[in-house]
Protein backbone atom coordinates (compact mmCIF):
# COMPACT_ATOMS: atom_id res chain seq x y z
CA UNK A 1 0.00 0.00 0.00
CA UNK A 2 2.76 2.33 0.96
CA UNK A 3 4.50 1.58 -2.31
CA UNK A 4 1.38 2.45 -4.25
CA UNK A 5 1.03 5.74 -2.51
CA UNK A 6 4.51 6.84 -3.44
CA UNK A 7 3.84 6.00 -7.06
CA UNK A 8 0.71 8.12 -6.98
CA UNK A 9 2.83 10.87 -5.47
CA UNK A 10 5.33 10.55 -8.27
CA UNK A 11 2.52 11.26 -10.69
CA UNK A 12 0.83 14.05 -8.80
CA UNK A 13 3.99 16.01 -7.97
CA UNK A 14 4.59 16.72 -11.64
CA UNK A 15 1.12 18.08 -12.13
CA UNK A 16 1.01 20.68 -9.39
CA UNK A 17 3.86 20.94 -6.95
CA UNK A 18 6.70 20.60 -9.40
CA UNK A 19 4.85 21.59 -12.54
CA UNK A 20 7.67 21.65 -15.09
CA UNK A 21 6.54 24.77 -16.91
CA UNK A 22 5.00 26.98 -14.28
CA UNK A 23 7.11 26.14 -11.25
CA UNK A 24 10.40 24.79 -12.55
CA UNK A 25 10.41 26.94 -15.69
CA UNK A 26 11.66 24.27 -18.03
CA UNK A 27 10.75 23.85 -21.67
CA UNK A 28 9.86 27.45 -22.34
CA UNK A 29 10.41 27.37 -26.08
CA UNK A 30 7.55 25.03 -27.05
CA UNK A 31 5.38 26.53 -24.33
CA UNK A 32 5.53 29.90 -26.01
CA UNK A 33 5.69 28.81 -29.61
CA UNK A 34 2.81 26.42 -30.15
CA UNK A 35 0.20 27.77 -27.77
CA UNK A 36 -1.65 30.01 -30.19
CA UNK A 37 -4.51 27.51 -29.97
CA UNK A 38 -5.67 25.31 -27.11
CA UNK A 39 -5.74 22.28 -29.38
CA UNK A 40 -2.10 22.75 -30.41
CA UNK A 41 -1.19 22.99 -26.75
CA UNK A 42 -2.79 19.63 -26.02
CA UNK A 43 -1.17 18.04 -29.07
CA UNK A 44 2.26 19.32 -28.17
CA UNK A 45 1.78 18.32 -24.55
CA UNK A 46 0.77 14.78 -25.42
CA UNK A 47 3.58 14.40 -27.95
CA UNK A 48 6.05 15.53 -25.31
CA UNK A 49 4.49 13.19 -22.76
CA UNK A 50 4.94 10.30 -25.15
CA UNK A 51 8.60 11.12 -25.73
CA UNK A 52 9.15 11.67 -22.02
CA UNK A 53 7.53 8.36 -21.11
CA UNK A 54 9.50 6.44 -23.72
CA UNK A 55 12.84 8.03 -22.95
CA UNK A 56 12.37 7.79 -19.18
CA UNK A 57 11.55 4.09 -19.38
CA UNK A 58 14.45 3.27 -21.70
CA UNK A 59 16.96 5.40 -19.83
CA UNK A 60 16.03 4.02 -16.44
CA UNK A 61 16.18 0.48 -17.82
CA UNK A 62 19.62 1.15 -19.25
CA UNK A 63 20.93 3.28 -16.43
CA UNK A 64 23.34 0.62 -15.22
CA UNK A 65 24.59 -0.16 -18.73
CA UNK A 66 25.35 3.36 -19.90
CA UNK A 67 28.78 4.50 -18.70
CA UNK A 68 28.65 7.76 -16.82
CA UNK A 69 31.01 9.56 -19.18
CA UNK A 70 28.96 9.09 -22.33
CA UNK A 71 25.57 9.37 -20.70
CA UNK A 72 24.69 12.72 -22.25
CA UNK A 73 25.17 11.65 -25.89
CA UNK A 74 23.44 8.36 -25.07
CA UNK A 75 20.44 10.18 -23.60
CA UNK A 76 20.28 12.50 -26.57
CA UNK A 77 20.20 9.60 -29.03
CA UNK A 78 17.44 7.84 -27.09
CA UNK A 79 15.38 11.02 -26.91
CA UNK A 80 15.92 11.86 -30.58
CA UNK A 81 14.82 8.37 -31.59
CA UNK A 82 11.54 8.76 -29.73
CA UNK A 83 11.03 12.19 -31.29
CA UNK A 84 11.47 10.68 -34.75
CA UNK A 85 8.97 7.98 -33.80
CA UNK A 86 6.30 10.41 -32.65
CA UNK A 87 6.95 12.45 -35.78
CA UNK A 88 6.05 9.45 -37.94
CA UNK A 89 2.99 8.62 -35.84
CA UNK A 90 1.62 12.14 -36.03
CA UNK A 91 2.36 12.46 -39.73
CA UNK A 92 0.47 9.24 -40.38
CA UNK A 93 -2.52 9.63 -38.08
CA UNK A 94 -2.97 13.34 -37.32
CA UNK A 95 -1.47 15.19 -40.30
CA UNK A 96 -3.21 18.47 -39.42
CA UNK A 97 -1.52 18.56 -36.02
CA UNK A 98 1.76 17.54 -37.62
CA UNK A 99 1.55 20.56 -39.92
CA UNK A 100 0.64 23.03 -37.22
CA UNK A 101 3.40 21.91 -34.86
CA UNK A 102 5.92 21.95 -37.70
CA UNK A 103 9.52 22.40 -36.67
CA UNK A 104 8.67 22.49 -32.97
CA UNK A 105 7.95 18.79 -33.12
CA UNK A 106 11.59 18.17 -34.03
CA UNK A 107 12.63 20.55 -31.32
CA UNK A 108 11.10 18.32 -28.63
CA UNK A 109 14.55 16.70 -28.79
CA UNK A 110 16.10 19.67 -27.06
CA UNK A 111 13.22 20.28 -24.67
CA UNK A 112 14.78 20.88 -21.28
CA UNK A 113 12.03 18.96 -19.50
CA UNK A 114 12.89 15.67 -21.16
CA UNK A 115 16.59 16.05 -20.70
CA UNK A 116 16.13 17.31 -17.17
CA UNK A 117 13.97 14.37 -16.14
CA UNK A 118 16.38 11.92 -17.76
CA UNK A 119 19.29 13.38 -15.88
CA UNK A 120 17.55 14.06 -12.59
CA UNK A 121 15.15 11.17 -12.26
CA UNK A 122 15.35 8.37 -14.79
CA UNK A 123 19.09 7.88 -14.43
CA UNK A 124 18.70 7.36 -10.70
CA UNK A 125 15.39 5.53 -10.27
CA UNK A 126 13.72 2.31 -11.30
CA UNK A 127 11.62 1.77 -14.39
CA UNK A 128 8.18 1.98 -12.80
CA UNK A 129 8.94 5.08 -10.76
CA UNK A 130 10.44 6.74 -13.84
CA UNK A 131 7.36 5.93 -15.90
CA UNK A 132 5.12 7.47 -13.23
CA UNK A 133 7.35 10.50 -13.03
CA UNK A 134 7.15 10.89 -16.81
CA UNK A 135 3.36 10.62 -16.83
CA UNK A 136 3.06 13.23 -14.09
CA UNK A 137 5.52 15.65 -15.64
CA UNK A 138 3.97 15.15 -19.06
CA UNK A 139 0.47 15.81 -17.78
CA UNK A 140 1.66 18.87 -15.91
CA UNK A 141 3.27 20.17 -19.07
CA UNK A 142 0.15 19.40 -21.10
CA UNK A 143 -2.06 21.19 -18.63
CA UNK A 144 0.16 24.25 -18.61
CA UNK A 145 0.18 24.33 -22.41
CA UNK A 146 -3.59 23.86 -22.52
CA UNK A 147 -4.05 26.75 -20.10
CA UNK A 148 -1.72 29.00 -22.11
CA UNK A 149 -3.36 27.97 -25.36
CA UNK A 150 -6.85 28.58 -23.99
CA UNK A 151 -6.05 32.05 -22.72
CA UNK A 152 -4.35 33.07 -25.92
CA UNK A 153 -7.00 31.59 -28.19
CA UNK A 154 -9.93 33.07 -26.26
CA UNK A 155 -8.49 36.56 -26.04
CA UNK A 156 -6.53 36.60 -29.26
CA UNK A 157 -8.92 34.90 -31.64
CA UNK A 158 -12.23 35.00 -29.80
CA UNK A 159 -12.79 31.29 -30.00
CA UNK A 160 -12.00 28.17 -28.00
CA UNK A 161 -11.72 24.65 -29.39
CA UNK A 162 -13.99 25.63 -32.27
CA UNK A 163 -16.55 27.49 -30.17
CA UNK A 164 -16.78 31.21 -30.74
CA UNK A 165 -16.90 33.48 -27.73
CA UNK A 166 -19.68 36.09 -28.12
CA UNK A 167 -18.11 39.50 -27.58
CA UNK A 168 -14.46 38.65 -28.11
CA UNK A 169 -15.12 37.00 -31.44
CA UNK A 170 -15.91 40.34 -33.04
CA UNK A 171 -13.10 42.20 -31.31
CA UNK A 172 -10.16 39.82 -30.99
CA UNK A 173 -6.97 41.19 -29.50
CA UNK A 174 -4.63 39.99 -32.19
CA UNK A 175 -1.58 40.79 -30.10
CA UNK A 176 -2.25 37.75 -27.93
CA UNK A 177 -1.67 35.24 -30.68
CA UNK A 178 1.46 37.07 -31.78
CA UNK A 179 4.83 36.30 -30.20
CA UNK A 180 4.61 39.24 -27.81
CA UNK A 181 1.34 37.94 -26.41
CA UNK A 182 2.97 34.61 -25.68
CA UNK A 183 5.58 36.19 -23.43
CA UNK A 184 2.94 38.32 -21.75
CA UNK A 185 0.51 35.47 -21.10
CA UNK A 186 3.21 33.21 -19.68
CA UNK A 187 4.47 36.03 -17.44
CA UNK A 188 0.97 36.60 -16.11
CA UNK A 189 0.28 32.90 -15.53
CA UNK A 190 3.55 32.44 -13.66
CA UNK A 191 2.81 35.51 -11.57
CA UNK A 192 -0.61 34.08 -10.66
CA UNK A 193 0.96 30.72 -9.83
CA UNK A 194 3.46 32.51 -7.58
CA UNK A 195 0.67 34.37 -5.85
CA UNK A 196 -1.38 31.22 -5.27
CA UNK A 197 1.49 29.07 -4.14
CA UNK A 198 2.68 31.71 -1.72
CA UNK A 199 -0.50 31.48 0.34
CA UNK A 200 0.23 27.89 1.14
CA UNK A 201 3.20 27.07 3.36
CA UNK A 202 6.02 29.08 1.82
CA UNK A 203 8.37 26.90 -0.08
CA UNK A 204 11.47 28.30 -1.59
CA UNK A 205 11.75 27.13 -5.14
CA UNK A 206 14.95 28.46 -6.55
CA UNK A 207 15.70 27.53 -10.08
CA UNK A 208 18.44 29.44 -11.81
CA UNK A 209 16.20 30.12 -14.77
CA UNK A 210 16.87 27.68 -17.50
CA UNK A 211 20.54 28.22 -17.05
CA UNK A 212 20.58 24.90 -15.26
CA UNK A 213 18.72 23.13 -18.06
CA UNK A 214 21.31 20.75 -19.43
CA UNK A 215 22.60 19.76 -16.07
CA UNK A 216 19.46 20.69 -14.20
CA UNK A 217 21.15 20.13 -10.91
CA UNK A 218 19.95 23.42 -9.52
CA UNK A 219 16.40 22.52 -10.33
CA UNK A 220 16.75 19.10 -8.76
CA UNK A 221 18.05 20.52 -5.51
CA UNK A 222 15.60 23.37 -5.46
CA UNK A 223 12.53 21.45 -6.57
CA UNK A 224 12.44 18.21 -4.69
CA UNK A 225 12.77 18.91 -1.02
CA UNK A 226 10.35 16.27 0.14
CA UNK B 1 23.55 39.04 -53.68
CA UNK B 2 20.23 40.69 -53.03
CA UNK B 3 18.61 37.45 -51.90
CA UNK B 4 21.54 36.86 -49.56
CA UNK B 5 20.97 40.22 -47.96
CA UNK B 6 17.26 39.51 -47.62
CA UNK B 7 17.95 36.13 -45.98
CA UNK B 8 20.49 37.68 -43.64
CA UNK B 9 18.31 40.57 -42.55
CA UNK B 10 15.11 38.60 -42.28
CA UNK B 11 16.81 35.95 -40.13
CA UNK B 12 18.17 38.75 -37.97
CA UNK B 13 15.20 41.05 -37.65
CA UNK B 14 11.82 39.95 -38.98
CA UNK B 15 12.18 36.28 -38.10
CA UNK B 16 14.32 36.83 -35.06
CA UNK B 17 14.87 33.44 -33.49
CA UNK B 18 14.23 34.48 -29.93
CA UNK B 19 11.52 37.07 -30.23
CA UNK B 20 9.39 35.75 -33.03
CA UNK B 21 10.17 32.05 -33.29
CA UNK B 22 10.69 31.39 -29.59
CA UNK B 23 13.83 29.39 -30.03
CA UNK B 24 16.55 29.66 -27.46
CA UNK B 25 14.35 31.13 -24.75
CA UNK B 26 16.31 29.32 -22.05
CA UNK B 27 19.63 31.13 -22.60
CA UNK B 28 17.68 34.27 -23.42
CA UNK B 29 16.25 34.31 -19.90
CA UNK B 30 19.22 32.71 -18.19
CA UNK B 31 22.21 34.54 -19.60
CA UNK B 32 20.84 38.00 -20.32
CA UNK B 33 21.56 39.43 -16.89
CA UNK B 34 24.88 40.98 -17.82
CA UNK B 35 25.93 42.65 -21.02
CA UNK B 36 29.26 40.90 -21.48
CA UNK B 37 27.96 37.41 -20.84
CA UNK B 38 25.04 38.10 -23.19
CA UNK B 39 27.45 39.16 -25.92
CA UNK B 40 29.72 36.18 -25.23
CA UNK B 41 26.83 33.75 -25.43
CA UNK B 42 25.71 35.41 -28.67
CA UNK B 43 29.14 34.99 -30.24
CA UNK B 44 29.41 31.36 -29.14
CA UNK B 45 25.94 30.51 -30.45
CA UNK B 46 26.59 32.24 -33.79
CA UNK B 47 29.81 30.32 -34.15
CA UNK B 48 28.26 26.95 -33.36
CA UNK B 49 25.30 27.69 -35.63
CA UNK B 50 27.53 28.38 -38.60
CA UNK B 51 29.77 25.38 -37.93
CA UNK B 52 26.79 23.09 -37.40
CA UNK B 53 25.29 24.29 -40.67
CA UNK B 54 28.52 23.73 -42.55
CA UNK B 55 28.66 20.17 -41.23
CA UNK B 56 25.01 19.13 -41.31
CA UNK B 57 24.24 20.42 -44.80
CA UNK B 58 26.67 18.07 -46.60
CA UNK B 59 25.63 15.22 -44.31
CA UNK B 60 21.98 15.69 -45.20
CA UNK B 61 22.43 16.13 -48.93
CA UNK B 62 25.45 13.91 -49.38
CA UNK B 63 24.78 10.95 -47.13
CA UNK B 64 21.21 10.84 -45.87
CA UNK B 65 19.25 11.81 -48.99
CA UNK B 66 21.01 9.45 -51.45
CA UNK B 67 20.40 6.56 -49.07
CA UNK B 68 16.79 7.50 -48.30
CA UNK B 69 17.53 8.13 -44.66
CA UNK B 70 16.08 11.64 -44.28
CA UNK B 71 14.11 10.53 -41.25
CA UNK B 72 17.34 10.23 -39.31
CA UNK B 73 17.84 14.00 -39.58
CA UNK B 74 16.98 14.74 -35.97
CA UNK B 75 19.19 12.05 -34.48
CA UNK B 76 22.16 12.86 -36.69
CA UNK B 77 21.90 16.64 -36.36
CA UNK B 78 21.68 16.66 -32.60
CA UNK B 79 24.66 14.35 -32.37
CA UNK B 80 26.65 16.56 -34.72
CA UNK B 81 25.77 19.58 -32.63
CA UNK B 82 26.68 17.86 -29.37
CA UNK B 83 29.92 16.70 -30.90
CA UNK B 84 30.67 20.13 -32.26
CA UNK B 85 30.07 21.86 -28.98
CA UNK B 86 32.51 19.44 -27.35
CA UNK B 87 35.02 20.05 -30.11
CA UNK B 88 34.74 23.82 -29.93
CA UNK B 89 35.15 23.64 -26.19
CA UNK B 90 38.28 21.52 -26.39
CA UNK B 91 39.80 23.51 -29.25
CA UNK B 92 39.11 26.81 -27.58
CA UNK B 93 40.62 25.61 -24.32
CA UNK B 94 43.91 24.85 -26.10
CA UNK B 95 44.12 27.75 -28.55
CA UNK B 96 42.32 30.76 -27.08
CA UNK B 97 42.23 30.18 -23.32
CA UNK B 98 41.15 33.76 -22.63
CA UNK B 99 37.98 33.43 -24.69
CA UNK B 100 37.41 29.99 -23.25
CA UNK B 101 37.50 31.37 -19.76
CA UNK B 102 34.90 34.00 -20.48
CA UNK B 103 32.61 31.62 -22.37
CA UNK B 104 33.41 28.41 -20.51
CA UNK B 105 30.17 28.06 -18.63
CA UNK B 106 27.94 28.78 -21.58
CA UNK B 107 29.50 26.45 -24.08
CA UNK B 108 27.91 23.17 -22.89
CA UNK B 109 24.56 24.97 -22.69
CA UNK B 110 24.56 25.47 -26.45
CA UNK B 111 23.82 21.80 -27.10
CA UNK B 112 20.35 22.18 -25.68
CA UNK B 113 19.75 25.54 -27.31
CA UNK B 114 16.88 24.85 -29.64
CA UNK B 115 17.91 27.72 -31.92
CA UNK B 116 20.96 25.73 -33.08
CA UNK B 117 19.01 22.60 -33.94
CA UNK B 118 16.27 24.85 -35.27
CA UNK B 119 18.52 26.64 -37.72
CA UNK B 120 19.93 23.42 -39.16
CA UNK B 121 16.47 21.91 -39.60
CA UNK B 122 15.05 25.11 -41.07
CA UNK B 123 17.84 25.30 -43.63
CA UNK B 124 16.83 21.88 -44.90
CA UNK B 125 13.08 22.59 -44.71
CA UNK B 126 13.38 25.84 -46.64
CA UNK B 127 15.47 24.21 -49.34
CA UNK B 128 18.30 26.72 -49.07
CA UNK B 129 21.50 26.22 -51.00
CA UNK B 130 24.76 25.71 -49.12
CA UNK B 131 25.73 29.38 -49.18
CA UNK B 132 22.22 30.52 -48.35
CA UNK B 133 22.20 28.15 -45.38
CA UNK B 134 25.38 29.67 -44.02
CA UNK B 135 24.01 33.17 -44.49
CA UNK B 136 20.80 32.13 -42.73
CA UNK B 137 22.81 30.68 -39.84
CA UNK B 138 24.87 33.86 -39.61
CA UNK B 139 21.73 36.01 -39.60
CA UNK B 140 20.06 33.79 -37.02
CA UNK B 141 23.09 33.93 -34.78
CA UNK B 142 23.48 37.68 -35.08
CA UNK B 143 19.77 38.13 -34.42
CA UNK B 144 20.09 35.96 -31.33
CA UNK B 145 23.00 38.06 -30.13
CA UNK B 146 21.16 41.29 -30.89
CA UNK B 147 18.11 40.32 -28.86
CA UNK B 148 20.25 39.06 -25.99
CA UNK B 149 22.29 42.25 -25.87
CA UNK B 150 19.25 44.53 -26.11
CA UNK B 151 17.49 42.55 -23.44
CA UNK B 152 20.43 42.65 -21.08
CA UNK B 153 20.13 46.43 -21.16
CA UNK B 154 16.43 46.21 -20.36
CA UNK B 155 17.10 43.87 -17.48
CA UNK B 156 19.71 46.12 -15.94
CA UNK B 157 17.16 48.90 -15.78
CA UNK B 158 14.64 46.50 -14.32
CA UNK B 159 16.85 45.76 -11.37
CA UNK B 160 16.24 49.26 -10.09
CA UNK B 161 12.50 49.12 -10.62
CA UNK B 162 10.12 48.60 -7.75
CA UNK B 163 8.09 45.59 -8.87
CA UNK B 164 5.21 44.02 -6.90
CA UNK B 165 6.33 40.98 -4.97
CA UNK B 166 4.32 38.54 -7.08
CA UNK B 167 5.86 39.71 -10.32
CA UNK B 168 9.47 39.71 -9.15
CA UNK B 169 11.85 37.56 -11.13
CA UNK B 170 10.59 35.56 -14.04
CA UNK B 171 7.12 37.10 -14.57
CA UNK B 172 8.51 40.62 -14.83
CA UNK B 173 11.27 39.40 -17.14
CA UNK B 174 8.76 37.71 -19.42
CA UNK B 175 6.55 40.79 -19.58
CA UNK B 176 9.59 42.92 -20.42
CA UNK B 177 10.45 40.38 -23.13
CA UNK B 178 6.96 40.79 -24.47
CA UNK B 179 7.49 44.54 -24.83
CA UNK B 180 10.85 44.02 -26.56
CA UNK B 181 9.11 41.55 -28.86
CA UNK B 182 6.47 44.16 -29.73
CA UNK B 183 9.24 46.52 -30.76
CA UNK B 184 10.67 43.84 -33.05
CA UNK B 185 7.27 43.50 -34.66
CA UNK B 186 8.00 46.88 -36.19
CA UNK B 187 10.39 45.12 -38.55
CA UNK B 188 7.71 42.88 -40.00
CA UNK B 189 6.76 43.71 -43.53
CA UNK B 190 10.22 45.07 -44.17
CA UNK B 191 10.80 42.69 -47.07
CA UNK B 192 7.37 42.06 -48.50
Amino acid sequence: MAEKKTLAQEISKGIIKENPTLVMLLGMCPTLAVTTQAMNGIGMGLATTFVLLGSNIVISALRKVIPDKVRIPAFIVIIASFVTLIGFLLEGFVPSLYDSLGIYLTLITVNCIIFGRAEMFASKNGVIASACDAVGMGLGFTMALFLMGSVREIIGAGQWMGLSIPVLHDNPMLLFIMPAGGFFTLGMIIAITNKLSRKKPPKEIVCGGCEGCPMAENCGKGGSNE
Amino acid sequence: MKTMLVILLSAMLTDNFVLSKFMGICPFLGVSKKLDSAAGMGVAVTFVMICATIVTYPIHHGILVPNGLEYLDTVVFILVIALFVQLVETAMKKTIPALYKSLGVYLPLITTNCAVLGVTVLNIDNGYSFVQSIVNALGGGLGFMLSLVIFSGVRRKMEYADIPETFKGVPATLIAASIVSVSFMGFSGLFS
